[in-house]
């Protein structure tokens, strides 16, 4: 399996009235093919303007001021954000799915129309063929009779059939990587189970890689094969599924596992993480999880910012001076 | 109770899209005062398409033996001071009067949209430039903008056109810069950017039927005041010229003999009443109908 796409110390911040706000610092990370990823973090951590970075769709006054992102061995970057070469990317090779299926599909426009659209736009199908294919598409996500849907309007599907519709437009181009943005956030709980599923199974038939971002770790426990920790506008914590579940060894980590939870505890009580995200624009140069930090030591006080540092686990990274591990007295709910 | 639950479900499932055509013709047809002016409009344009047939005489043919002449059954609102037969020049001036409205409101439709939604999808520079131009514009008001426009350019009916066409931009330019920001903003358009859409297709296969809506409420409206300028610009003897007949232009000829014999003043004074009239309650009706917020008002 080959590397598809690396992003290496992205940088996207945006300039306000505040200040500038770095919601990407220096995050750095790859998918290889057919490999599911996710990347879990807190509202505003970044997750999803990095994966907006990537298809370059950040509008003013957000810039990508640093970093590269390689996808079949080119740097996107060098790429005009408006340009044919950018354009043929989007949708073509890479795909994205949006958090809020009720607002993700145009109103006037029947289903028809939006999936045809990326399949005339890139496969350069005839307008037949485009609705032939938009057809099976729909039976593919398991919308029922097709045919006859395929011209409904979407104010006449529900919102888990709209973001199954929102999955065909995805998956229409046969892209390398589909990138899914809080894509279950928006449903109900037994919803999201089924369109978990769908999405996986989508992206195995199609042989494409998958990112799943969300601030849910259940969602990714099940599905991802790697994970990266988002907070503040960098990776905390990445590694294998199960070398994160099992053993996590950053403290953000080890916060998050605690408050998510489990019908299989009885009686136990969450733990929440005390306090709040910083504010992006006054960020402080040590660690920016230190104020929230329950294992922090003087030298976390001291020091500025710990870079990524391998530990035991193969791929298994923190940014952390602390190591859980050799901590003691330390709950981590398993 | 589950089968009421399923049954509100597919009712509600399966004829959205008639019911609000319904809802639409409920609301418009509601009002008298709507039926009464879609039916003014429609007399006005079908006298306006048939003007040749239905005129009883030539709008341009003098008879000075015949002049002044009282209503009769010949000249059924009698003639002019050249002896022209009033009712015939009525006719032809419906003629003028909504091909320089149509013609302008489409025209200033057309061109404001394309300058809104590019000035509202792009930003930056190119809405600064489009859009402090359109205000520095909008500082006249349209009449008089009209008449400079209308004086430099000198009278006739195309230059009445471009006057007013360049008049009423600003207007359309500005609600469609503020539909397009708006609607800009919808998840679907950052959807469509990620398949790979180019931003002239994004701006008219998915921001313009999306701000289409009031513009077409803003048309029909705008149409009164079209006529209105039109007639004013022509009653000052900078618009329409003969050949072309404009009720403006009648009323304007008519006034020095307002005293001893009026209806020469007031017959196109009401038909541009009557005309204007109509479209402003066609635009309220029209926007009643559409704007679900403002559903049962007036």
């Amino acid at each position: 399996m080959g590397r598809l796409l690396e992003v290496k110390d992205l940088k996207t911040y945006f300039k306000t009235d505040d200040g500038i706000v770095k919601a990407v610092d220096g995050v750095s990370f790859y998918i290889d093919e057919q490999e599911i990823v996710g990347v879990v973090g807190e509202s505003g951590c970044g997750k999803t303007v990095t994966q907006l970075s990537v298809m370059q769709l950040i509008n003013r006054p957000g810039r990508i001021v640093g970093g590269e992102i390689i996808f079949e061995g080119k740097n996107l970057l060098e790429y005009e954000q408006h340009g044919p070469e950018m354009r043929s990317i989007r949708g073509g090779k890479i795909a994205m799915i949006f958090q809020e299926p009720m607002t993700s599909l145009n109103p006037v426009l029947t289903l028809n129309q939006q999936i045809s659209e990326s399949l005339m736009l890139h496969l350069k199908m005839s307008k037949e063929e485009a609705r032939k294919r938009a057809i099976e598409l729909l039976g593919l996500v398991g919308i029922p009779s097709p045919e006859e849907r395929i011209d409904d309007y979407p104010h006449q599907f529900s919102g888990g059939m709209r973001q199954r519709v929102m999955i065909a437009m995805g998956m229409a181009c046969n892209p390398k990587i589909l990138i899914a943005d809080e894509p279950t956030t928006a449903l109900d709980v037994t919803t999201q189970a089924q369109l978990l599923e769908l999405m996986k199974s989508m992206v195995e038939q199609f042989k494409s890689s998958l990112v799943i971002v969300t601030h849910n770790l259940g969602v990714v426990a099940r599905y991802a094969q790697r994970i990266y920790i988002m907070y503040a506008g960098k990776v905390v914590e990445e590694g294998k599924c199960k070398d994160i579940f099992k053993n996590p060894r950053h403290p953000y980590t080890v916060g998050l596992l605690n408050s998510v939870p489990r019908l299989d505890v009885e009686g136990e009580r969450l733990i929440p993480i005390e306090g709040l995200p910083p504010n992006l624009t006054q960020m402080p140069p040590t660690c920016a999880f230190l104020p929230r930090c329950p294992y922090a030591t003087e030298q976390c006080r001291t020091q500025p910012m710990p870079e990524l540092r391998p530990v035991e686990g193969e791929g298994h990274k923190i940014r952390c001076y602390v190591d859980i591990a050799e901590v003691d007295n330390v709950t981590v709910k398993k | 109770m589950p089968e009421t639950v399923v049954n509100t479900e597919t009712v509600a499932e399966v004829q959205p899209r008639r019911s609000e055509w319904k809802r639409f013709r409920r609301v418009f047809f509601q009002r008298k005062v709507a039926i009464f002016a879609l039916i003014i409009i429609c007399i006005m344009i079908f006298t306006a398409v048939f003007a040749p047939w239905l005129a009883p005489y030539d709008p341009n043919e003098q008879n000075l033996s015949n002049s002044m002449a009282p209503p009769s059954r010949e000249h059924l609102l009698g003639t002019d001071r050249l002896g022209i037969d009033t009712f015939s020049r009525l006719i032809w001036g419906a003629r003028t009067a909504l091909i320089v409205g149509f013609a302008t409101a489409f025209i200033s439709a057309a061109i404001g949209t394309a300058l809104g939604m590019i000035a509202g999808y792009f930003g930056g520079v190119i809405s600064t430039v489009i859009m402090r131009f359109m205000d520095a514009l909008m500082g006249f008001p349209m009449i008089v903008l009209a008449l400079l426009l209308a004086g430099v350019l000198g009278s006739g009916m195309q230059n009445i056109i471009i006057a007013l066409t360049v008049a009423s931009v600003p207007g359309y330019v500005r609600l469609m810069y503020g539909m397009t920001l708006s609607v800009k903003e919808n998840d679907y358009i950052l959807a469509q950017r990620s398949i790979g859409s180019s931003s002239a297709r994004t701006i008219w296969k998915h921001i313009f039927p999306n701000a289409l809506q009031p513009m077409i409420v803003m048309l029909t409206s705008a149409l009164g005041g079209i006529i209105m300028a039109e007639s004013g610009l022509s009653f000052l003897g900078v618009g329409i010229t003969a050949p072309d007949v404009a009720w403006g232009s009648m009323v304007a000829d008519g006034f020095k003999y307002l005293q001893t014999y009026p209806i020469l003043s007031f017959a196109p004074g009401v038909c541009i009443m009557l005309v204007v009239f109509s479209f402003n309650i066609l635009g309220d009706s029209l926007r009643d109908a559409l704007d679900p917020r403002l559903r049962g008002t007036l």
